[in-house]
């Protein structure tokens, strides 16, 4: 098995082909060749590390047994089905919720586990971008993108004011520092979105379907930003997102959610030439396959009321 | 027959553990925004603001409503009182029954209306809008940071502006009583001071629109932050607001009555 090949695992049994390659495996736990040139045995190298993780919204399971893996540096996509879990995998890591079983490590701490103080103080070294940017309403860009600057920070007015331009001179829009966020587009709200959340230099970036209604330009441009960014501030990112085409231009790896669990696995190229069900489906966009076009439903002639009877 | 029955009894029982759930998650909020609140202190520019929102923001009604509850007090005061030949304690009345009643809980039921649904649409909205979250994800505690600002700018306006409630409902028996039917203007004042105690009867209702303004205050951001993030979550949110505090209001003052005037 090369370095770069996609690993299949925990698919449903209707979707999992029997002998179907590169890798099957019922349980696994970790997967040493993940990532190109890493080693897994020095966790200090891995900045976000679930092991087992079980979660439920009340008595429904969301999350039946997650383990990932996020090494420092890198961009790490988890796609998957509207539903599937993958917004929970990124509160789990920002320690919004707690793991009903398993362990989530942020920087070699279980971030679930922390007390408040040490939560907070572990949450200074992270963004994240929400769906729709999340800007506070009240605030001008300017306003948002310094409130994290003036709740931690006792800089002085004209220093935060240079950060600030600095932060919105990199997503391009200084020259929107005195708009109100009603006043731009969601593809501007996202990138305020994205000044605001480097605003501290964070160490890791977490981004919520950021390319989600947005137009190819805008679309282009955010893949663009956050990969530049993640380089240029030394971060790690993940991304939640459903667009195959952007993301798989910018990301180092990808984890690929469905039904609470880790379908398949790999890097961008391996995942496009795989020929697992769920995957080609999913990076194809075909209407039928593993997931099926039709919800659940009584038999259609049933429905219809020609169902012939004895 | 015992079909329905049955579903009358679990649906009975689905609203008592509801509500007991309900009551529990309110207590615990509460709790939360209370143990926040130093940063309400220590940044007292933010409590200000919320005094602005809150209380700056209600005098109109607040003055208008006063005003005309005072005009209405006075017509019927007196047209009673005259009755007794007693149409001089005018002001006594007047002055008793809004400083002990009307005026903690009118202006608690226009505070609920005027500031409770706008503080509950706020937050219901911040947290629909995920900005709330944002909030924690930047290592900023909403708690301390938006909710205990707000619950102590509404505690801290509530007792101003049954204050001015009162004020200007005196200003308006003061004016149908002596400036329009013509009660003596020496005795209007003078029965009036003679018979308002300041610890019986104006710290009494000092204490009474404290009290409600905790209450408001709290279903206020509880019902905001509990509501579902849509915009019909939101809308309910903002009607059970008014409905509850309105409830709370009146049966707080009957309780609080109880122990202040009567000696239950």
């Amino acid at each position: 098995m090369t370095d770069c090949a996609a690993t299949v695992r925990q698919i449903p049994a209707r979707c999992k082909p029997a002998g179907f390659g590169p890798t099957v495996r019922a349980k696994p736990r970790y997967n040493p060749a993940r990532f190109p040139g890493h080693s897994p045995s020095v966790s200090a190298d891995n900045l976000v590390e679930l092991r087992d993780v079980e979660f439920r919204y009340d008595s429904r399971p969301v999350l039946a047994g997650i383990d990932m893996t996020i090494p420092r540096g890198r961009v790490v996509a988890i796609m998957g089905l509207s539903g599937s879990g993958k917004t929970t995998i990124l509160r789990l890591i920002g320690g919004q919720v707690k793991p009903g079983r398993g362990r989530v490590t942020v920087a070699g701490q279980p971030i679930h586990q922390l007390a408040y103080g040490e939560l907070y103080r572990l949450r200074r070294r992270m963004g994240m971008l929400f769906q729709f940017g999340a800007l506070f309403t009240d605030y001008s860009v300017f306003e948002n993108v310094a409130f994290p600057l003036r709740e931690h920070t006792r800089l002085p007015e004209f220093l935060i004011r240079d950060l600030v331009l600095m932060k919105l001179n990199a997503v391009g829009l200084r020259g929107a520092a005195e708009l109100k966020p009603e006043a731009l587009s969601g593809g501007m709200a996202r990138r305020v979105a994205l000044a605001r959340a480097i605003a501290l230099d964070p160490m890791l970036i977490m981004y919520d379907e950021p390319f989600t209604g947005l137009d190819p330009i805008s679309t282009g441009v955010i893949a663009n930003l956050i990969r530049k960014l993640n380089d240029a501030l030394g971060a790690t990112s993940i991304i939640v997102t459903h667009d195959v085409q952007e993301s798989f231009k910018i990301v180092d790896y990808i984890y690929f959610v469905s039904a609470g669990v880790i379908v398949a696995e790999g890097t961008p190229d391996s995942l496009r030439g795989s020929m697992e069900p769920f995957v080609h489906q999913f990076v194809h966009g075909e209407t039928d396959g593993p997931v099926p076009f039709h919800y659940p439903a009584p038999p259609y002639d049933r429905d219809l009321g020609l169902e012939r009877h004895p | 027959m015992s079909g329905a029955l049955d579903r009358g009894v679990r649906h009975i029982g689905h609203m008592f553990v509801d509500g007991v759930w309900k009551l529990g998650a309110a207590t615990r909020f509460s709790w939360y925004v209370l143990i926040r609140s130093g940063e309400s202190v220590r940044r007292f520019q933010l409590t200000l603001n919320e005094i602005y929102f809150s209380g700056t923001l209600s005098l109109i009604i607040i003055i208008v409503s006063g005003l005309f509850v005072g005009l209405v007090l006075g017509l019927q005061g007196y047209e009673t009182l005259k009755r007794y030949g007693s149409a001089e304690a005018l002001g006594t009345l007047v002055a008793l029954a809004l400083v002990r009643e009307l005026g903690p809980v009118v202006s608690a039921l226009l505070f609920a209306s005027r500031a409770g649904s706008a503080i509950t649409a706020k937050i219901g909205i911040m947290k629909a809008t995920e900005q709330l979250s944002a909030m924690e994800m930047m290592a900023v505690d909403p708690f301390a940071r938006v909710l205990s600002p707000i619950f102590w700018g509404g505690v801290f306006s509530m007792p101003l502006l049954a204050a001015i409630f009162s004020a200007m409902g005196i200003f308006g028996g003061y004016l149908i009583g002596v400036v329009v039917i013509g009660v003596d203007s020496g005795a209007f004042w003078s029965q009036m001071q003679a018979n308002v105690d300041l610890r019986e009867d104006i710290l009494n209702g000092v204490i009474k629109s404290a009290v409600f303004g905790v209450a408001v205050t709290l279903i206020a951001l509880f019902e905001g932050y509990d509501a579902p993030p849509t915009a019909e979550g939101v809308s309910y949110a903002v009607t059970r607001t008014v409905v509850t505090s309105a409830l709370v209001i009146l049966a707080l003052d009957f309780v609080l009555t109880s122990f202040m005037f009567t000696g239950v």
